[in-house]
């Protein structure tokens, strides 16, 4: 190569403790390029890219920056040699505005208005060059989560990033506001700015990358062209084996009606309807696939179904009997058969603090195969709890140790193990992959799809596409609390969920 | 990235703990050796005072006893995400039901005044304590507060009580008439004499023994039932408790209740098996140590009863110090304590990644 790469890593080594997180990492990004870095949870990703931000420092190696070695200990080193970095959780002041946020950090004297004024230009000059139309004096709060991202974009350029990382960045984005974001990283491309995508999502390296770097346990496994690879051989090398993301599966048998909403409204504090007149009939032996942008009513959908939060209107019924009417709660409605893997595993569905087996009991601790007369039988639950970690294939198989010691992959299928443990009539599903590795993904629809033959209605509800489409028997799309559509499993494909998703009505419901 | 920070558990229960108090009495050195007196005539003075002979023993495990229901009744609200700091009230109205029984126990056999005692400490401490809980599960009305204030209205109604009611006529102090006989707890050296083991007479009383008891209650009520298992995921995670279909307002008045009674039990040590009257202000501060005794036992029984008898010990041995150097008063024991509280609680990571690099790096070395 004729000019040095933009961005250079020498044998990179990183331990915590027992744990080598990064091992001899060598990696170089050319200038002007789009550079995807994906693997599995806890490959790696995450601590590399911390340091090259100088969140961490690497034990050993070297960090280059157009064939010049830095020395990066901190964030304020990265952004000094021209490196910025966009969060998936954003690192914004809410309450503050976007022109606010983007000096945040490089306010240029005590007196803010000179330098507020000097941003303004600037921005305005960046906002043009890219595109990168924001609202400057609006609050960030008020802003669409698509929004806030351009917001940390900015703030990245206008701190003179010539290399962005952007981690995850689509995780939170309607499909629509992902082709937007991918069309902005085109243009910073031919500006000659370098960006380098962390994702686990196969379809977006495909979609925007130059090169691709795979790493697996740490290390380098694979580095392609990414004209050269294809999505398999890619989640190949990520997960070390062939892994079939697509798998055959029978037609539905719906059966009966298992769990019927009828009218149900959420309004939040504020009075603002959180979810409106929602209607679902879920009958055994099917799998009815919940679509949408994180935050547009799944989350109030699933609360309500499983009894954590009460409907402002409407009932619920499992079976022929109401729910909401006669106020039973989670527990009652577990009694009953209903079985709830929550969105959000550490938030709900777990208790950090404690270990494998007491989580394995959370909302299930009067079960008669553990408890007895008021007492829990340590010994029973242990031998239960090695059971379903060997049914499940849990890494490593210690009931004793803590939750949050095991990969969120494994976290997660000893969630699933318990709502299924419970022989479930009706199991309710937030996000079943979410944090999951591509392995572990691969093993959890596999057994949502073997419940579902087994009779089980099931209603999942993610804000993966790729997922709904390839469990769902039918799809329904929501968008600002409402069904905006209902889709046979013949009909939805991505465009037409992606419309739906982004508001565009009229699709119909059958 | 908390990997690095981790210490290993022998030395998070162990190393940890002596480092910080280690520092804590060193700092109380220096203000010793600023107030004029020799650090090291003082610490001896001290151990002598707490665990030279067989009285300081006693004394030293007496304090002990009351700082373990206190300790123990901070650590069950604390297990439900409760900050009780009502511990001191509780166990002042606690004793209001020791000493009623204790009153009128009169002829009754020791075995029915002694458990009705306790059971009235308890039932009395618990009722002090439902008042917060209830205010805080059905109102919202934060339970730190609400139990500091309750605090101030303990003191103020047991001070009416004394000196109004309770007062044994034509005495000036305000102290009830001394409990019937029946009433009293026993004292260990008489229970050692009749084993035959000779033991210096000290207040070291069968609460002692209860107090042991409580500490294994509660451990098993905590890591072996069902009820303690939900008040466990309440603290640790209310959301996830209503998810997994926990009442969490029921387990706050539960956990309060519990709490309320194991500091009402102070009594039972402290009047039962002490002072064998009613008096003002008996307590004296032990609900508040407990906080610290629960800081510094990580909320475990096992780790509660050791930092009681350390507490004990500082306060035993404190003030033999203050019996024996003229330049220092009893307010250096709280000296003392406070600077163990701010070592062993608000500084408890002061030392922590310092430590675990140190074992990371020794054990690297031993290792290869």
């Amino acid at each position: 190569m004729a000019t040095a790469p933009a961005l250079e890593l020498r044998a990179i080594d990183k331990r915590f403790g027992a744990v080598h997180a990064n091992r001899c990492v060598s990696l170089a990004v050319a200038a002007g390029s789009v550079h995807g870095l994906i693997g599995e949870n806890g490959a790696g990703k995450s601590t590399l890219m911390n340091i090259v931000y100088g969140f961490h420092r690497a034990d050993t190696g070297e960090i280059r920056v157009d064939g010049r070695p830095v020395e990066i200990g901190r964030p304020r080193d990265a952004i000094a040699a021209g490196i910025g970095m966009v969060h998936q959780h954003f690192m914004l002041v809410d309450n503050f505005t976007v022109l606010e946020n983007v000096v945040l950090g490089s306010e240029g004297g005590a007196r803010l208005s000179a330098g507020a004024a000097a941003a303004r230009t600037e921005l305005q000059r960046l906002a043009r060059d890219y595109g990168l139309e924001v609202p400057l004096d609006a609050e960030v709060r008020t802003l669409s989560v698509g929004l806030q991202q351009r917001v940390e974009i900015l703030k990245a350029l206008y701190q003179r990033a010539r290399i962005l990382i952007l981690d995850e960045p689509t995780a939170v984005l309607t499909p629509t506001e992902a082709d937007r974001l991918f069309a902005l990283l085109r243009i910073l491309r031919e500006q000659g700015r370098t960006v380098i995508i962390v994702t686990h999502k196969l379809r977006e390296i495909m979609a925007i990358t130059d090169r691709v770097t795979v790493l697996r346990q740490g290390a380098v496994v694979h580095e392609t062209a990414t004209a050269d690879t294809s999505p398999r051989a890619l989640a190949e090398a990520m997960v070390g084996r062939s892994v079939s993301l697509q798998f055959d599966r029978g037609a539905a048998v719906p059966g009966a009606a298992r769990l019927t909403a009828r009218d149900v409204e959420v309004r939040d504090g504020l009075g603002v309807a959180r979810l409106k007149d929602f209607n679902l009939v879920l009958r055994a032996g099917e799998i009815v696939g919940v679509a949408g942008v994180s935050g547009n009513g799944q989350s109030e959908l699933l609360e309500v179904l499983a009894g954590i939060r009460a409907p402002t209107r409407g009932e619920v019924s499992l079976g022929d009997r109401p729910l909401v009417a006669k106020g039973l709660g989670p527990r009652i409605r577990r009694r009953l058969g209903l079985a709830h893997v929550p969105e959000d595993r550490l938030k709900l569905g777990v208790v950090s603090e404690f270990s494998a087996e007491d989580n394995l009991i959370l909302g299930y601790q009067n079960g008669s195969g553990w408890s007895r007369g008021g007492w829990l039988k340590r010994g029973a639950l242990r031998l239960h709890c090695a059971a379903a970690m060997a049914d499940y294939d849990v890494r490593p198989q210690d009931p004793t140790l803590r939750i949050t010691a095991f990969s969120g992959g494994n976290q997660q299928k000893l969630v699933l193990a318990r709502e299924i443990g419970a022989a479930p009539s009706v199991l309710l599903v937030g996000q079943p992959t979410r944090g999951v590795d591509i392995g572990a993904i691969e093993f959890i629809h596999r057994r949502l799809i073997a419940l579902r033959d087994a009779g089980v209605a099931i209603l999942l509800v993610s804000v993966e596409l790729d997922e709904i489409l390839s469990l769902s028997d039918r799809v329904l799309v929501m968008a600002s609390g409402e069904v905006v559509g209902e889709l046979a499993r013949a009909d939805a494909t991505e465009q037409r969920i992606g419309l739906m998703m982004a508001g565009v009505k009229g699709e119909g419901r059958s | 990235m908390s990997a690095a920070r981790r210490l290993p558990r022998w030395a998070e229960y162990t190393l940890l703990p002596a480092l910080n108090l280690t520092v804590a009495l060193l700092l109380s050195g220096v203000v010793v050796r600023v107030m004029g007196e020799s650090p090291w005539a003082a610490l001896k003075l001290m151990v002598a005072g707490a665990v030279g002979t067989q009285d300081a023993i006693g004394y030293t495990l007496f304090y002990a006893t009351d700082f373990v229901f206190t300790g123990l009744a901070v650590a069950v609200a604390f297990h439900a995400g409760l900050f009780n700091i009502g511990g001191e009230g509780q166990a002042y109205v606690g004793g209001l039901g020791v000493g009623l029984v204790g009153l009128a126990a009169g002829a009754w056999p020791a075995w029915v005044a002694v458990p009705l005692g306790i059971f009235a400490g308890a039932v009395f401490g618990a009722a002090w304590a439902f008042i917060p809980a209830w205010l805080q599960a059905k109102r919202g009305s934060h339970i730190v507060i609400t139990t500091i204030m309750f605090n101030f209205i303990a003191s103020a109604l047991m001070t009416y009580l004394l000196v109004n009611v309770l007062i044994k006529p034509g005495q000036q102090s305000p102290e009830s008439r001394e409990f019937g006989a029946h009433a009293w707890m026993p004292p260990m050296h008489e229970l050692l004499a009749r084993v035959g083991i000779p033991f210096a007479p000290s207040p070291f009383n069968l609460a002692s023994g209860l107090a042991v008891a409580a500490g294994l209650g509660v451990w098993a009520l905590l890591w072996r039932t069902q009820w303690g298992y939900a008040l466990r995921v309440v603290g640790r995670n209310p959301a996830a408790a209503v998810y997994a279909g926990i009442n969490p307002a029921r387990i706050t008045l539960g956990a309060m209740l519990l709490s309320g009674a194991l500091a009402g039990c102070l009594g039972v040590n402290e009047l039962m098996g002490s002072q064998h009257r009613l008096l003002l202000d008996f307590p004296e501060g032990a609900g508040f140590v407990g906080i610290a005794v629960a800081l510094m036992g990580r909320n475990h029984p096992l780790g509660i009863v050791l930092a009681a008898i350390l507490f004990g010990a500082l306060y035993q041995g404190g003030s033999q110090i203050s019996f024996d150097l003229p330049r220092i008063n009893r307010d250096l024991v709280v000296v003392i304590q406070g600077l163990v509280i701010l070592f062993c609680g608000a500084l408890e990571n002061l030392f922590r990644a310092p430590l675990a690099a140190g074992l990371a790096r020794l054990r690297r070395t031993g290792g290869s």
